[in-house]
């Protein structure tokens, strides 16, 4: 380790799987935090491997005047899926949170949650990608915690990611914000992550893999920010997928609004997907997917800003907000007649005929 | 997609539409009241409310949304014995994902799963029979249900299971059988129904003889029907036309698929594993006589009815619930009195709320349910 000259030797991990004992804050659980986290995450704020990542005020006050806070913890199996992993998810997952509130992303802690018996080569697989994703998205993992359980306690690895960002003066997003008129964007194909993940589960067997569209989204919204200042409002469209997020921006504004299905973006493979499975794209999740609220004199602008970011080349105008049927979203369907797209009970089962 | 996206297109369903128009003010004009035409199966239901087909006919022209969702209409009692198997010790449950929101008496799937019970989904009975392969300390149930589309398929597993010796897997069977129930309903004294989309893919393994007595004695229009918009504004044409012709004939729409005589293998299959039940228990319908299937006596080992034990106690349905209304078109979903109150897809009483294909839970979450009526 560069960063930390001379204090102290790196241990390393010699067996091949986790077990207890790198849980019982002994010499192995120092060495699985060193070979595994601190040599990936390396940084001058982790360095002191002290309790707490110690940031200086006016470092933070240079971006802005607001703090932005957020966390998430993920859960997936498999931990590896085609376009990403857990790590890469954690940090795009928080990194977007920060984001799409329009601040910019600066830190994050990671816990780590094992359980015992998880390879240790795969567990160092997915630090690495951790911090891969951190250096493209611009933040530094700063601290962190690890826990091992036993075997059948957690499903092989959770992880946590707490991130804290700051907004410059003067930019305000909120979901109180969209009136009628407004424009619906969003900057690519929809539900590509959802699919990938019930792929890479075994539920269909593809030619082709799905890849999921986990992509850290913080530089691309900058892109669509200074193409459309007076952006009202973005959220970054993951669980439930964009049917949810509408009907959560729908219920805020106490507005309606009207999409125009055949406007809406989705990959042929996944709509195919969704075909067999009876399931519908638009309640999948994404992880590198934003719905945003603009002006409409403002929409050419910000759909050609995002269009020429490669996260945005899909990017398009989906439908508007109205002042129809406030907290309802409603699709026009590609036959040209007229649905409600409601919020989802529970999961999407699939349907068996 | 090809294949699919033709039987979307936007120009030609709106030419359909004028022309169901057109041939709705003209049969209307010789009557009262409003033409309804039943589309039976729970698929076509799903896809009229998915592309909101029934907002862009006319007024005159109400779609009754039938008995056909397996799902919805199991009743709770088999949900109750569905969980009591599930429960025993070293028992896997497999199931369709769809059935495991759909309410007992104490509960659903889904809920006996977070309580401890191995329940698995899974898209096909094979796929339960490679869990007991691959289980052999277990004993791996699969929840079979459906119509005579999904039959053949968990027949063919038994017999699959059957000539590999694997003795540690079993059916829960609630496979149920469509014309009697189509019988049942066109019996009942407050039935206005003028004509009917037959189910596409149940047709596909029966082929269209068996719904021959429906035009013949009863003397109502069916056209067998395709599931996607074009498929199923075409079919509501032709029943008009037969309507408006003033016959009353099978006819086949989905032709693609469906042929007169079915699927030979299918049906050699259903025959050889099951038998007809005596009577058989229908959420919103009460007991339909020879409407369900069991195994024959030579597949008795596989009948996990029989090689479990099961409380077999029948629960009425909620009185509050006007399912069998609903189901016949007497009652459009929202004119039911507990619709979208006591009774909702979060808390469903009654069949049609329960699947996305019931006519309730499609009407609740594509039509609205403020602004129903």
């Amino acid at each position: 380790m560069n960063s930390i000259p001379g204090v102290r030797r790196f241990g390393t991990v010699s067996l091949p799987t986790v077990t207890l004992s790198h849980g019982s804050g002994g010499k192995a659980m120092k060495d699985l935090i060193d070979d595994v986290f601190i040599s990936a995450f390396d940084n001058p704020l982790l360095a002191p491997l002290d309790d707490q990542a110690r940031i200086a005020l006016t470092t933070l006050a240079d971006h802005g005047d607001r703090l932005a806070m957020t966390t998430d913890s993920f859960v997936v199996d498999p931990l590896v899926f085609p376009g990403g992993d857990i790590g890469k998810l954690a940090v795009c997952g928080t990194v977007n949170d920060l984001a799409v509130g329009g601040a910019k992303p600066l830190y994050l802690s990671c816990a780590a949650i094992i359980e015992e018996g998880l390879s240790i080569d795969l567990l160092r697989r997915i630090a690495r990608s951790m911090a891969e994703t951190a250096r493209q998205a611009g933040v530094s993992i700063v601290c962190g915690d690890t826990k091992i359980v036993p075997r059948g306690t957690c499903d092989k690895l959770f992880l946590t990611t707490t991130g804290i960002g700051i907004i410059p003066a003067g930019r305000e997003l909120g979901a109180h914000l969209p009136r009628a008129g407004d424009a619906v964007l969003v900057n690519g194909v929809l539900g590509d992550h959802g699919a990938a993940i019930l792929a890479a589960r075994g539920d269909l067997v593809l030619d082709a893999p799905i890849d999921s569209d986990c992509a850290p989204l913080h530089d691309l919204i900058e892109t669509l920010l200074s193409a459309a200042p007076g952006t009202r409002f973005m959220r970054d469209a993951t669980r439930g997928g964009v049917a949810t997020i509408l009907n959560e921006i729908a219920a805020s504004a106490a507005c309606g609004i009207e999409i125009d299905e055949p406007a809406v973006p989705i990959r042929e493979a996944v709509k195919g997907f969704c075909e067999i499975l009876g399931l519908d794209p638009l309640y999948l999740a994404n992880e590198g997917r934003l719905v945003a609220i603009v002006p409409w004199d403002a929409s050419e602008q910000a759909v050609a800003a995002m269009r020429r970011h490669p996260l945005g080349a899909g990017a398009c105008l989906i439908g508007r907000i109205t002042d129809h049927r406030p907290g309802q979203v409603v699709m026009r369907t590609v036959l040209g007649g007229r649905r409600i797209v409601d919020m989802l009970v529970g999961d999407q089962l699939p349907r068996i005929c | 997609m090809k294949y699919v996206d033709e039987f979307r297109d936007r120009d030609t369903a709106m030419a359909l539409v004028q022309q169901i128009s057109r041939l709705t003010d003209r049969i209307g004009a010789t009557r009262q009241r409003p033409i309804q035409i039943m589309e039976v199966c729970g698929g076509h239901t799903h896809s009229i409310f998915r592309y909101g087909i029934e907002g862009m006919l006319p007024e005159q022209l109400e779609l009754v949304h039938g008995p056909g969702c397996p799902v919805c209409v199991l009743p709770m009692g088999r949900i109750d014995d569905c969980i009591a198997i599930a429960s025993q010790p070293r028992v896997i449950l497999t199931t369709f994902g769809d059935a495991m929101r759909v309410p007992g008496s104490r509960g659903s799937l889904l809920q006996a799963k977070a309580d401890g019970a191995d329940i698995r989904m899974v898209y096909s009975p094979s796929d339960a029979l490679a869990l007991a392969r691959a289980n052999p300390d277990r004993e791996v149930v699969f929840f079979g249900l459906g119509f005579e589309t999904t039959m053949p398929s968990t027949a063919l597993t038994v017999l699959d299971a059957e000539r590999d010796g694997i003795a540690n897997f079993s059916v829960f069977c609630n496979h149920i059988t469509i014309v009697p129930t189509i019988k049942a309903i066109l019996d009942s004294p407050d039935l206005q129904i003028d004509g009917f989309l037959g189910p596409g893919h149940v047709s596909m393994v029966i082929g269209t003889a068996p719904y021959e007595f429906i035009a013949q004695h009863y003397r109502k229009p069916l056209v067998v029907a395709g599931f996607e918009p074009l498929d199923i504004l075409q079919s509501i044409w032709m029943v008009l036309r037969q309507i408006d012709d003033r016959r009353a004939e099978v006819e086949n729409q989905y032709a693609r698929v469906v042929v007169a005589g079915g699927n030979a293998a299918a049906l050699q299959a259903i025959a050889t594993v099951y038998e007809l039940r005596e009577f058989f228990e229908w959420r919103g319908l009460g007991s339909i006589d020879y409407s369900g299937v069991r195994f024959r006596a030579g597949y008795a080992r596989f009948d996990a009815e029989r090689k479990f034990t099961v409380p077999g106690v029948r629960i009425a349905d909620p009185l509050s619930c006007q399912c069998g209304e609903v189901l016949k078109g007497v009652l459009k979903p929202h004119q039911c009195k507990v619709f979208g109150t006591a009774c909702s897809p979060e808390t469903p009483l009654g069949a049609l709320m329960v699947s996305s294909e019931g006519a309730c839970a499609a009407y609740y979450r594509y039509v609205g349910r403020n602004q129903a009526a």
